[in-house]
């Protein structure tokens, strides 16, 4: 018997609805507020329960069409690695500061989406990113943070 | 209401708002064209940059995008048979063949004079329902918002997909789930936070927002290979043909537009219907209305089918500001998102905000009048050279906007925790959207989270933890009986097909 991707999430739904449930009633409320008629886990617990009887209905009920998705047309090559860049961009955004972190998060972007042509690459993320921090600090009065840029002198 | 009046043209027409609503509209069209790509997500990258301004600016600005995106949509639709929002999807029944036939110059203008006046009428019946419905809803007692907002949740799951009504109440439930995390608003008890400090304070609006809408539709165009700006490319300058329309097309466009205008501003006010049933609705009915030999028309490029779908959908944007700004929730994904824009600017939406922050009330809604024209003045003529714009490669547009996205997030907390959590919701919601799980009840239930237990908490309070505070009052009966009867109605359905 096959199962549907339908069903398999409607039930990764209902243990995540009784995860939930279980922490919403782990929840430490004050103890002159333990019999209240609403406490702080009150709405929680409601929520639990009425995730877990959508998930089980879904799953119960036979479907009227099955979502299938053909994955071998789906391109998760490409999406992974901008994911992986975008986990890389979070990592060094802080540490190396906006304007490199940015910039080369932008060109890696373009060259695993399979753009080669490297003057408009480049064009469009060392001076963009530029262009966009001058709008930030000059314009909306936002200061972002840039070790580099400090170091170097050209922000304060 | 007439010092209102003045109060908002005061406001809407500074120098500064009026370049709002032009970069809004202007922005807007460019996010709405492309196909994938709707209203919520132009405006959740707009956000980051509205809080940079006051919150009749921002909203001004939002609005703008708003109805930007809805014109975008029809303009795609018109020349590349491919809406850019499921509210003009009717448009190109008529639009993309009249473009076919050498009209597509006429066919954007008579969507561009459909849209301003839909959307013109429909804020003229906003400028005498918003305040009328204000007074009334400050009869709304706690229990009565209570059913409201689940009403207005089982309504936007029962329309967002057709036949998918327990997949969209199960995303409303993940909303809800992901708006009890953090602190208690009463007791600040914190809940849901695994000792993470990041989460204390709650996950931002912006951040859900952009990840469900913005990140995701990115990476859902990467999964699928689809390529927004090829379709773009194939626009010819020179085959657009005269944007002028003759004496009769005139005629036709000046019948179908008050019939149209009001059924799109009705179902625009309904909570969940939105843009995109208006649009059907209006085809439909419009198809009643002609004569038999106009009728057989509808499909091949009839001047009605193209301005009824285009004259409700914009009404229905004016109409869905109702019971936002009477309310104070959301009736649907988008009204939604500016809801939680507003909050963000510790704007309290609802019965009392024409009283207690009237510029911000009134300045919307002289607004709509400034973005109509802006659309009609600046968009029409310019659509060719923005459908240029379009033809930038995805290779370029996809990082832009995971790059505004990121970088939208990150000025708002300076906190790399919330990046990563972005990337995990976003790749969560990729994978949902692919299995036709849909978003908006997400990003309502979300929204109104808080709300909803505030309210719950209240009534249940009043009522000494009995729920008889749901039949107690006749108000809050009759909304939950709409409830009921969408419920049971969508279950029906879904039972009988099979």
């Amino acid at each position: 018997m096959k199962i549907s991707s339908v069903k398999i999430i409607s039930l990764l739904f209902f243990v995540l609805s009784a995860f939930y449930l279980y922490t919403a009633y782990q929840i430490q409320v004050f103890s002159f507020d333990e019999n209240a008629p609403f406490n702080a886990k009150t709405f929680p617990i409601y929520l639990g329960y009425t995730g877990m009887l959508l998930s089980a209905l879904r799953m119960i009920l036979p479907e009227k069409t099955v979502e299938e998705v053909n994955h071998r047309v789906l391109d998760y090559k490409k999406v992974i690695l901008l994911v992986v860049t975008m986990i890389f961009y979070g990592f060094t955004i802080l540490r190396v500061g906006f304007f490199l972190s940015t910039s080369i998060f932008l060109l890696f972007a373009y060259y695993f989406l399979g753009e080669r042509r490297w003057k408009w690459m480049l064009l469009f993320s060392f001076p963009f990113v530029a262009l966009f921090m001058l709008l930030l600090h000059g314009v909306l009065d936002i200061y972002l943070r840039d070790p580099l840029l400090k170091y170097l002198g050209i922000i304060g | 209401m007439i010092e209102g009046i003045l109060i908002g043209l005061n406001t809407a027409l500074s120098l500064k708002n009026i370049l709002m609503v032009m970069m809004g509209c202007f922005f807007g069209t460019i996010i709405g064209m492309l196909p994938g790509l709707g209203p919520m997500t132009a405006i959740a990258l707009m956000i980051p940059i509205t809080y940079g301004f006051d919150p009749a600016t921002g909203l001004i600005l939002m609005a703008g995008v708003y109805y930007g995106a809805v014109f975008g949509g029809s303009t795609s639709s018109i020349l590349i048979n491919a809406p850019g929002v499921p509210g003009t999807v009717a448009t190109s029944f008529d639009g993309y063949p009249m473009a076919q036939q050498g009209k597509a110059g006429k066919a954007l203008a008579i969507a561009a004079y459909s849209s301003f006046a839909g959307g013109t009428i429909a804020a003229i019946f906003l400028l005498f329902a918003a305040p009328s419905l204000s007074k009334v809803s400050l009869a709304f007692r706690s229990p009565d918002y209570f059913a409201l907002m689940v009403l207005g949740l089982t309504a936007v799951s029962a329309f967002s997909a057709k036949g998918q009504f327990l997949k969209a109440m199960m995303m409303a439930v993940l909303g809800l789930m992901l708006a009890t995390v953090g602190q208690d608003t009463l007791s600040d008890i914190p809940r849901f936070v695994f000792n993470n400090m990041n989460l204390s304070d709650g996950i931002s609006f912006v951040l859900v927002v952009m990840a469900t809408f913005a990140m995701s539709e990115a990476l859902t165009i990467i999964l699928k290979g689809t390529d927004p700006s090829s379709a773009a490319k194939a626009i010819s300058l020179k085959e657009l043909g005269s944007i002028k329309l003759d004496k009769d097309e005139t005629k036709k466009t000046l019948k179908t537009i008050p019939r149209s205008s009001i059924i799109g501003f009705i179902v625009g006010v309904l909570p969940g219907a939105g843009s995109t049933i208006a649009s059907f609705l209006a085809y439909g009915m419009e198809r009643n209305f002609v004569n038999k030999e106009e009728k057989e028309k509808f499909g091949k490029g009839s001047v009605h089918g193209l301005s009824a779908p285009e004259t409700a959908n914009n009404a229905a944007c004016s109409g869905s500001f109702v019971p936002l700004l009477t309310l104070g929730i959301p009736g649907s994904g988008t009204t939604a998102v500016m809801l939680g824009a507003l909050l963000g600017f510790g704007i309290q939406p609802g019965p009392r905000l024409y009283m207690t922050n009237p510029e911000i009330f009134w300045s919307v809604i002289m607004s709509m009048y400034i973005g109509m024209v802006v659309l009609l003045i600046l968009n029409l003529p310019l659509i060719p050279y923005i459908a240029r714009i379009l033809a930038v490669p995805r290779t370029f547009l996809i990082p832009m906007i995971l790059f505004f996205s990121v970088t939208g997030i990150y000025l708002m907390s300076f906190n790399t925790f919330d990046i990563f959590l972005m990337i995990g919701i976003a790749v969560v919601a990729t994978g949902l959207r692919l299995y036709k799980f849909p978003m908006p009840p997400l990003i309502l239930a979300f929204v109104l989270g808080g709300l909803m237990e505030e309210n719950l908490r209240r009534s249940l309070l009043i009522s000494d933890g009995s729920f008889n505070f749901l039949w107690d009052r006749p108000l809050t009966a009759i909304i939950l009986v709409f409830t009921i009867l969408i419920f049971s109605w969508q279950s029906y359905l879904s039972l009988k097909t099979k």
